[in-house]
């Protein structure tokens, strides 16, 4: 089996680098150059942790304004992406602690599951598990799987897998070590497997329906 | 080579971070450990779907709306002097 890629394709450092030293030398265009670049993934970024639009669309803009309140203190050592994820996390979860005080939210916490384990009973799937279901209907099952992770492997699955930085671009965003990066994305993507397992096994009598 | 060892390196089999030997005693086990196989398979076709599947796109009429805010709030901010964010 071939290793999996991310499916961001390395964006050509200079020309970042290029944006954010205009930025910071007060050029308007090249930050607007930059929030185009990149809101996209703040926005699905957001929806993640937050799971609500509303919410999202805050965090998009309370990102960016940050960052370019900050852009000063940006110290080119990581990629700018990187740092303007790292910013948009923390305002996402912050908005998530206010949303849902009764429980702490933390990346930090320690989640007690199970997965260490290999499932005793492993149903295959369907070759092609998304055609069993209209596009509409897949969504509504990737969301709602998703959303069920604890927001800590949430979030390291959706950077790593989904917005596809490094292990280590994960860790430096969200603050982790490197082995609990590691540790987190094994766990979300054996949870989400599992998970999913329910809607794409293969069925006995083929038709795909529930 | 164990479920439980396999399981333990899934995570850098599947990202392509394991050193030759590593790899090639995974492989052994996944040619004749049908659980470990298909669990392999199915972490991947998750991955794979997740990564495929726009689940939040940002429709373009919102997206105007949100960089027209933000670059009148940074614009603004710069007017009124630094700002504690």
């Amino acid at each position: 089996m071939s290793a999996i890629q991310p499916n961001i394709s390395e964006q050509p450092l200079s020309e970042e680098l290029q944006l954010v030293r205009a930025a910071k030398q007060g050029d308007d265009k090249a930050f607007e150059e930059l929030v185009r670049r990149y809101d996209r993934n703040v926005f699905r970024i957001a929806q993640h942790i937050t799971q609500n639009r509303e919410d999202a669309e805050d965090v998009v803009q309370d990102a960016f304004l940050k960052a370019y309140g900050n852009l000063a203190q940006f110290q080119e050592q990581s990629k700018f992406y990187t740092w303007l994820v790292r910013i948009a996390v923390n305002e996402a979860l912050m908005k998530l602690r206010r949303r849902k005080p009764e429980r702490t939210v933390s990346l930090d916490e320690e989640i007690k599951t199970e997965d260490d384990s290999v499932p005793r009973e492993v149903a295959d799937w369907s070759p092609n598990p998304e055609q069993m279901y209209n596009q509409a209907e897949l969504r509504d099952i990737l969301t709602r799987t998703i959303q069920g992770l604890p927001p800590g492997f949430r979030t390291v699955f959706v950077l790593r897998d989904v917005e596809g930085l490094s292990t280590e671009e994960t860790a430096q965003a969200l603050e982790l070590s490197i082995p609990a990066v590691k540790s987190r994305l094994l766990r979300a993507r054996l949870q989400l497997r599992e998970r999913l397992s329910r809607y794409f096994q293969k069925r006995a009598s083929g038709d795909g329906n529930l | 080579m164990k479920c439980t060892e396999f399981l333990k390196e899934l995570t850098n089999y599947l990202d392509g971070a394991l050193d030759d030997r590593t790899k090639s005693d995974l492989e052994d086990h996944l040619a004749w450990c049908h659980n470990c196989y298909v669990v392999c398979d199915t972490t991947r076709k998750t991955i794979e779907i997740y990564r495929d599947s726009e689940l939040y796109p940002l429709p373009e009429d919102l997206r105007g709306r949100l960089r027209s805010a933000i670059m009148t709030k940074c614009t603004q901010s710069k007017k009124s002097g630094p700002q504690n964010a």
